[in-house]
């Protein structure tokens, strides 16, 4: 579901004397559908920026990223906007949401993007906001002004809402109480369960020991200095 | 479960541009107003443009939109009857265009209304001029309309005028969808107004954009407008299109020099 071959990534920084930073050389991976993989290596080892590079918003300098039966790294706009309305879920550390928009209508949005009848998908926002305890009276209320473990849920029902094929994961239980994370992590098991491939960063290990099928160290990819 | 639906990719790539803009390019005497610029946008497709006073951005707008005749270049246009360069087609059609197929949303609401017309009149003005007669008619969607961009049905009957900039934004923007068009261009369409406003309307135009699957050009300064409301983005520089790409890719993985000035010098808040 998710095959990445020989991925290389640099940054150039024009306005820092052209400065070109390698990131990431001869990056392989693959995800299997119903498979979860978690990426570990430390802070700065390049575990985002592959996220990114999956999702699309991050080029690649060389190589291929198949999603889905598209290449990312060579895709065009409109390719990559129906992979994330149709194929592709992304649940991030931070909430980015028009301000004043009800929590229930950002929930729904996945599903009103893909044309499910309004009803049906304010339902679905509904359900899942009240499985991870996201008080009703809140609902009507833009989640911007909510806590940061309010705003992680909210972004975890979002990336939930339409059953995707294939998740990319950022420290989905970071800032929750452990009533809350049991319910991702039984969110997680069951978008296993129904055949998604997912791909996460998961901090806290017992989750990653639970949920993650395999880990990949992102160090691997790093790229060697030159001698 | 877990398969993707491989038909959906056949369906992408099946789309036709509804605009197809190549080699588009307009000087002021010696200086450059746009040059060379050339794009496709699809249907449903809402593409930013970005850049900072005098980039070039409102003169390459005012050009795709038939207000100022480019020096060069084609914008063609996916009409009912087949595609069509809109830069050599006769005036006449070419207005009967911007007031069926195409709208324009101005940043000053001013430059978009009448302001000595009731708001009923102002958007009730756009169906007459594609052949509405019945009053009833007329009234009624004016009324669905001012609702759909939440102004209440008892000020039908006032002018802009007494209107705050906020809701002549939404009459205006009320005004040009009533039609149905199938391609806005907005100019700083948040530009001028309180961020809490801005908000809401940014809310309304997405909303807009879903339920009546339109296209739209954006030109703005706003990084964060784009990013809530454009699928594609372009930076321009000096009348040059100087990068374009996915919003979220343009803004979190500048590749230009230029764009990468542009982005690290925002405020955060």
């Amino acid at each position: 579901m998710i095959e990445i071959r020989d991925l290389a990534k640099s940054f150039t920084l024009h306005n820092q004397g052209a400065a070109v930073i390698p990131v990431m050389a001869e990056a392989n991976l693959h995800v299997r559908p119903g498979e979860c993989v978690g990426l570990i290596g430390a802070s700065g080892a390049g575990k985002s920026t592959l996220m990114r590079m999956v999702w699309g918003n991050y080029l690649a300098a060389s190589g291929s990223i198949v999603v889905g039966g598209l290449d990312v790294a060579q895709a065009q706009p409109r390719q990559i906007i129906a992979l994330r309305r149709h194929v592709l879920g992304y649940v991030s550390q931070f909430l980015r949401v028009v301000p004043r928009v009800p929590t229930l209508d950002v929930v729904a949005e996945p599903l009103l993007n893909l044309g499910v009848p309004g009803d049906e998908a304010r339902a679905r926002a509904a359900e899942l906001l009240a499985r991870l305890n996201i008080p009703q009276r809140l609902w009507g209320l833009s989640p911007t002004t909510f806590s940061g473990g309010e705003q992680q849920r909210v972004n975890i029902a979002r990336g939930f809402a339409h059953p995707y094929p294939a998740l990319l994961l950022d420290e989905p239980t970071a800032s929750l109480d452990a009533v809350n994370r049991e319910v991702v992590l039984a969110l997680i098991e069951e978008a296993k369960a129904r055949g998604a491939a997912i791909l996460g960063i998961f901090h806290d290990e017992a989750a990653r020991d639970r949920v993650c099928d395999r880990v990949v160290d992102v160090r691997e990819f790093t790229p060697k200095v030159a001698a | 479960m877990g398969a993707v639906d491989l038909s959906i990719w056949a369906k992408v790539n099946a789309d036709k541009p509804l605009l197809s803009v190549q080699g588009l390019s307009k000087n002021y005497g010696s200086r450059i107003g746009c040059a060379d610029v050339s794009f496709d946008l699809f249907p449903g497709e809402v593409l930013g443009i970005v850049g900072e006073s005098g980039s070039g951005k409102s003169t390459l707008l005012s050009c795709l939109a038939g207000h100022l005749a480019p020096d060069t270049g084609r914008v063609i246009f996916e009409t009912a009857q087949g595609p069509r360069d809109t830069v050599t087609m006769v005036e006449a059609e070419r207005r009967k265009m911007a007031r069926t197929d195409w709208a324009f949303v101005h940043q000053n609401p001013r430059d978009g209304l009448r302001m000595g017309v009731s708001a009923g009149g102002n958007v009730g003005e756009r169906l007459m001029a594609v052949g509405a007669r019945h009053y009833g008619d007329i009234r009624a969607t004016a009324v669905d309309w001012l609702g759909r961009v939440e102004i209440a049905a008892d000020r039908i009957d006032d002018r802009p005028r007494a209107f705050s900039g906020g809701m002549q934004q939404r009459l205006q923007i009320a005004r040009n969808l009533v039609t149905a068009p199938r391609l806005v261009f907005m100019d700083e369409p948040t530009g001028g107004l309180d961020v809490s406003v801005q908000a809401r309307l940014l809310d309304l135009l997405r909303g807009l954009v879903r339920e009546m699957g339109l296209s739209a050009i954006i030109v703005t300064h706003d990084l964060a407008v784009v990013r809530l409301l454009a699928d594609r983005l372009m930076v321009m520089k000096g009348g040059h299109v100087v990068e374009q790409g996915l919003t979220d890719q343009v803004l979190d993985d500048p590749q230009h020099s230029y764009t990468q000035l542009l982005v690290s010098s925002v405020l955060q808040v």
